[in-house]
C-alpha cells in the first residue's frame, strides 16, 4: 500500500513537472516574473537611503515566484481538471483524491526553484551581486524543504477550491498579500502589528528566515523546523478539509461545472 | 450612422459581458479591486523599507497603473475571446462596421480602468494617508483618463494579435509586468538604464503617470498639455497599428481559411 503511494507520488511529481515545465504561463510566472519583480527591487533599494543587502532582495524575489507558481498551480490544479474532464475520473479512482493532488501541488512549488536560480543568476550578472553564502549546506537544506511546505500550503488552497467553481479568483488575490505579510521582501517590522501573528501560520515566513539565516550566517534549524511543522500541519488539515469539501462537491453536484 | 453607432454603443456592452471573464462579482472584486489594492500597499512598503522615494511616488504610479489591468487584460479578452469561444467567424461574417466593432469593445474598459484607478486612490488615501489638494483632482482626473485610454489601445492591439497568436495572454502577462518596471510605476525613468527607459518612453503609461505626478504635486492641467499629448498620440498610434492588423487578420483569415485555427 505504501509502495503504491510512493509510486504515485514520484511519478505524479515528475509527469506535472515535466507538464508545467513546457506551459509558457508558467516559464512566465516562475522565471520572467520573478526577473521583473528582483529588478524593480534592485533598482528601488539603489534609489533608497536605507543600506538593503541586494542578495536579501534576490531571495526575496525568488521565494516570491515560488509562491506565484504554486499559487497559479494550486489554483488551476481543480480549474484545469475540471475544464479537461478529469476532475470526476479523478476523484472516482480507488486511490485517494489527496494522493493524487499532492504531486501537483509539490511540483508546482518545485518549479518556483527555477525562480531562486533565476533571480540570483540575474542579480549576479546585472548588478553584480556577490553569490557568498555563508551556511551553503543549510542553504541547500532550506530551499527543498521551503519548496516541500509550500507545496503543502498549496495542497490546503487547493483543497478548498474543489468547492469553487472561481478559485483562480482568489488566486489572483492572494499573490501580493502573502508576498507582503511573509516579510519577502519587505520586513515586518514595517507592517501593521496584526500582521505578525498571521505570518508565523505561514510557512514562507519561515522559510525566508531559514534561507536568510543560511545565507548569511546563523543557525537555520529553528526556522527549517517551524517550516517542516508547519507543512506537516497543513498536510493534515487538508487531510481532513479535502474529504469533506469532496463530499460537498459530490453532494451538491457541483464537481465539473466549470 | 445610426446602425455604426448602436453597433458601437450596444455591440460593446455586449462584448463586455459576454467575454470579459473577470465580469462576475467575486471575480471582479478579487481581481480587479483586490489585487491593485494590495499591488498599491506592496510597492509603497517596499519604497519606506528601502527609504526610497515617498509613499506619493508609489501610490500615483501603482493607482494610474492599476487602470492598465483592465485595459490589457480586459481588452485582450475582449477581442482575442472571439476566437477562444468559436464566435470570431459569426462576427465577422457581418456587414457591421469594422471600426465600430472595433472601437465600441474599448469603452467599457476605459470605464472599468477609471473605476479600478479610483479605487486605487481611494484606499491609498483610506490606509496609507495619500492626500491630494482639491485643485488638483481635476487635472489628476484628466491625466488617468488619457492614460487608461492608452492603456486599452495597448489592449487592443495585444488583443488583435491574440486572434491569430495561440497563447496571448502570455503576451498580455509579460507586459502587464514588464510596464511595473519600464513605466515609471515603481523606478522613476532616469534611473533605469537608457535602453529600458527608452522601451518605457515607447510605451503608453510612462508619460501619463508623469503628468499624474505633477498634477499631485500642483501642477495646473495646462502644464501636462506635454507629457498627455505624447501619451494621446501613443494611444492613437497603438490603436490605428491594433486596426490594421485586426483588418489584416481578418483578410487573412478568410483568404486562408484560418480565422479559428488554433
Amino acid at each position: 500500500m505504501k509502495g503504491v503511494s510512493a509510486r504515485l507520488l514520484w511519478i505524479g511529481w515528475r509527469f506535472h513537472l515535466v507538464n508545467l515545465s513546457r506551459s509558457a504561463f508558467y516559464v512566465l510566472v516562475s522565471i520572467l516574473q520573478p526577473v521583473i519583480f528582483s529588478s524593480i527591487a534592485f533598482f528601488v533599494a539603489r534609489t533608497g537611503s536605507e543600506d538593503a543587502a541586494l542578495l536579501r532582495l534576490a531571495l526575496g524575489a525568488g521565494l516570491m515566484g515560488i509562491w506565484s507558481a504554486t499559487l497559479f498551480g494550486s489554483g488551476g490544479a481543480i480549474q484545469w481538471q475540471r475544464r479537461q474532464g478529469t476532475l470526476e475520473l479523478l476523484v472516482g479512482a480507488p486511490r485517494p483524491f489527496l494522493a493524487t493532488l499532492l504531486p501537483l501541488t509539490l511540483a508546482t512549488s518545485t518549479l518556483g526553484l527555477y525562480s531562486i536560480a533565476a533571480t540570483l543568476v540575474w542579480g549576479r550578472l546585472l548588478f553584480k551581486i556577490p553569490l557568498a553564502f555563508a551556511h551553503p549546506w543549510q542553504l541547500a537544506l532550506a530551499l527543498p524543504v521551503t519548496v516541500v511546505s509550500l507545496g503543502l500550503l498549496g495542497l490546503l488552497l487547493a483543497s478548498t477550491f474543489i468547492l469553487y467553481r472561481q478559485a483562480n479568483a482568489f488566486s489572483n488575490l492572494l499573490e501580493y498579500p502573502i508576498w507582503l505579510a511573509t516579510g519577502l521582501l519587505v520586513p515586518l517590522s514595517l507592517l501593521p502589528g496584526w500582521v505578525t501573528p498571521i505570518s508565523w501560520a505561514l510557512s514562507p515566513t519561515w522559510g525566508m528566515r531559514a534561507i536568510e539565516e543560511a545565507a548569511f550566517g546563523g543557525s537555520a534549524w529553528a526556522e527549517l523546523g517551524a517550516c517542516l511543522g508547519l507543512g506537516l500541519g497543513y498536510l493534515a488539515v487538508s487531510a481532513v478539509t479535502l474529504r469533506n469539501f469532496e463530499r460537498l462537491a459530490r453532494d451538491r453536484a457541483t464537481l465539473s461545472l466549470t | 450612422m445610426t446602425v455604426s453607432l448602436r453597433v458601437f454603443l450596444v455591440g460593446g456592452a455586449i462584448s463586455y459581458r459576454a467575454l470579459f471573464n473577470w465580469i462576475r462579482p467575486g471575480m471582479y472584486a478579487a481581481t480587479m479591486l483586490g489585487s491593485p489594492l494590495f499591488q498599491i500597499l506592496f510597492f509603497t512598503y517596499l519604497g519606506r523599507a528601502t527609504g526610497s522615494r515617498d509613499d506619493n511616488f508609489f501610490v500615483v504610479g501603482n493607482a494610474v497603473q492599476v487602470a492598465a489591468m483592465s485595459g490589457i487584460y480586459g481588452m485582450t479578452m475582449g477581442i482575442a475571446n472571439e476566437r477562444q469561444y468559436g464566435t470570431l467567424h459569426a462576427l465577422l461574417g457581418t456587414p457591421a462596421n469594422r471600426l465600430a466593432i472595433f472601437a465600441g469593445r474599448s469603452l467599457p474598459y476605459i470605464a472599468n480602468g477609471l473605476v479600478v484607478s479610483a479605487f486605487g486612490f481611494a484606499t491609498a488615501w483610506l490606509l496609507l494617508g495619500f492626500r491630494v489638494e482639491a485643485g488638483a483632482v481635476l487635472p489628476l482626473v484628466v491625466a488617468v483618463s488619457v492614460t487608461t485610454c492608452s492603456c486599452v489601445a495597448l489592449g487592443l492591439l495585444i488583443g488583435s494579435i491574440g486572434l491569430r497568436a495561440r497563447d496571448v495572454f502570455f503576451g498580455a502577462n509579460l507586459v502587464y509586468f514588464l510596464m511595473l518596471l519600464v513605466c515609471g510605476v515603481n523606478v522613476a525613468n532616469e534611473d533605469l538604464p537608457g535602453w529600458l527607459a527608452a522601451i518605457g518612453r515607447s510605451l503608453p503609461l510612462t508619460h501619463g503617470i508623469e503628468a499624474a505626478r505633477a498634477a499631485v504635486d500642483g501642477a495646473a492641467l495646462g502644464a501636462l498639455a506635454g507629457p498627455l499629448a505624447t501619451e494621446a498620440s501613443i494611444g492613437l498610434a497603438y490603436a490605428a497599428v491594433a486596426f490594421c492588423l485586426f483588418r489584416w487578420f481578418e483578410r487573412e483569415g478568410r483568404r486562408t481559411g484560418s480565422l479559428e485555427r488554433s
